[in-house]
């Protein structure tokens, strides 16, 4: 139940920076579909390891592989459908609390939030790159099996 | 057949250029500058793009050109049409003078969406945000309205001002004030989760992902610079923030 609430949601957050990003029309529901992915994706593996690290790399390589499904079926540039989709697992609420415990004065759970924070986008960085070096090896490969006799 | 590698130089900046300001990785600018040059016959072609500024050199005999990019916003539109224009080219669709006339026509008519469905749309985001960040209902008009309005000044000021940091400082600052006033007449319950989710559409996530995207695919001069452009939109709005909750 919660799976399909926060899909909704994600969907909705995800389509709505669509539209704030100024992505032509007919991309908007697929860059809600590539968000609901992510994020699915990012609460199961957050829920079963309880680490928002590899939970983010998870949700990021997702999000890119879809997007880069989807910029081949609809002939877009990927970024289209990853920009919005890449949204909610930035680790906004970590560096929120980094810069809440700054202004409280607790420097040392500042640097433990601002850590984590910096973790996070490491790891969705990491995850973008990595299916989309993995997905062009797949076509590589495809198309040397195509023009083999 | 005669081509001219003049107007041909002169399309693959106005591309390149339209793409870096709509906020296209270096790599792609590149990549499709390269295109369209090597379509027309011009496979010794050079481009060198930097967040700031164009350099092309179609071959030895063309004079090298500089084009300097002044604004940049967000606008995938853009990047989708322009892509579009390449790839005609590329696959001979149309001819060059056919594509310089298109994109002079995205440059000069490219619509966006309304201003104020834009401001519905990041209000919309700010309370989906704030209820996957495990808010409460009772939170989502007063992130509604801050996630609208914050949206509304941080557009508005940069465009008046032209000095982004100070447009999301003070969206920041106002959504702060806006969920501190609210959580201080019962209308709000958490000022934490109201915060984060209104102030989500200001997060500079798209300079995030090109900066290290444009990091890995070795275009170091831009990565980094759109990495400090990046830092400092985030501090700007950390800042605002800050400021509210430690008076």
């Amino acid at each position: 139940m919660i799976y399909v609430v926060q899909g909704i949601l994600s969907f909705i957050a995800a389509a709505a920076f669509g539209v704030v990003f100024n992505a032509p029309k007919k991309s908007l529901f697929y860059c809600g579909v590539v968000g609901m992915t992510g994020w699915i994706v990012y609460m199961y593996v957050n829920s079963l390891n309880q680490d928002q690290v590899s939970a983010s790399f998870a949700g990021a390589f997702t999000v890119a592989f879809v997007s880069h499904i989807m910029s081949k079926k609809f002939k877009m540039p990927m970024i289209i459908f990853s920009v919005a989709g890449i949204i909610p697992l930035v680790p906004g609420g970590t560096a929120y609390n980094a810069m809440r415990s700054v202004v409280e004065k607790d420097y040392a759970l500042a640097l433990e939030f601002a850590s984590l924070a910096l973790l996070i986008s490491g790891s969705i960085a990491m995850g973008l790159v990595f299916a989309e070096i993995i997905t062009q090896l797949w076509t590589k490969a495809i198309l040397r099996l195509k023009t083999k006799p | 057949m005669d081509t001219d590698y003049e107007l041909v130089v002169e399309s693959c900046l106005l591309a390149g250029r339209l793409m870096m300001e709509s906020g296209a990785e270096t790599y792609r600018a590149e990549d499709t500058m390269d295109r369209m040059a090597i379509s027309q016959e011009l496979t010794q072609s050079q481009s060198f793009v930097t967040p700031t500024g164009i350099i092309f050199s179609g071959n030895k005999n063309l004079p090298t050109r500089l084009v300097r990019i002044n604004a940049r916003t967000t606008d995938l539109g853009k990047i989708a049409s322009v892509n579009n224009v390449s790839r005609k080219l590329a696959f001979r669709d149309i001819t060059i003078e056919e594509a310089y006339s298109e994109l002079k026509q995205i440059e000069d008519e490219h619509k966006t969406y309304p201003f104020w469905i834009q401001i519905v749309a990041a209000a919309i985001a700010s309370g989906a945000f704030l209820l996957l960040f495990s808010g409460k209902l009772i939170d989502v008009p007063t992130a509604l309205l801050a996630g609208g309005i914050g949206y509304a000044i941080a557009d508005r000021l940069e465009i008046r001002t032209r000095v982004k940091f100070f447009a999301e400082f003070f969206a920041a600052f106002v959504v702060t004030v806006i969920a501190t006033i609210s959580v201080a007449t019962g209308l709000g319950s958490e000022i934490d989760t109201i915060i984060i989710g209104s102030v989500m559409p200001l997060v500079p996530g798209l300079l995030i992902t090109n900066a290290v995207r444009d990091l890995m695919a070795g275009s170091f001069v831009s990565g980094l610079s759109k990495g400090a452009e990046a830092f400092l939109t985030a501090f700007a709005i950390g800042a605002g923030v800050a400021l509210v909750l430690s008076l």
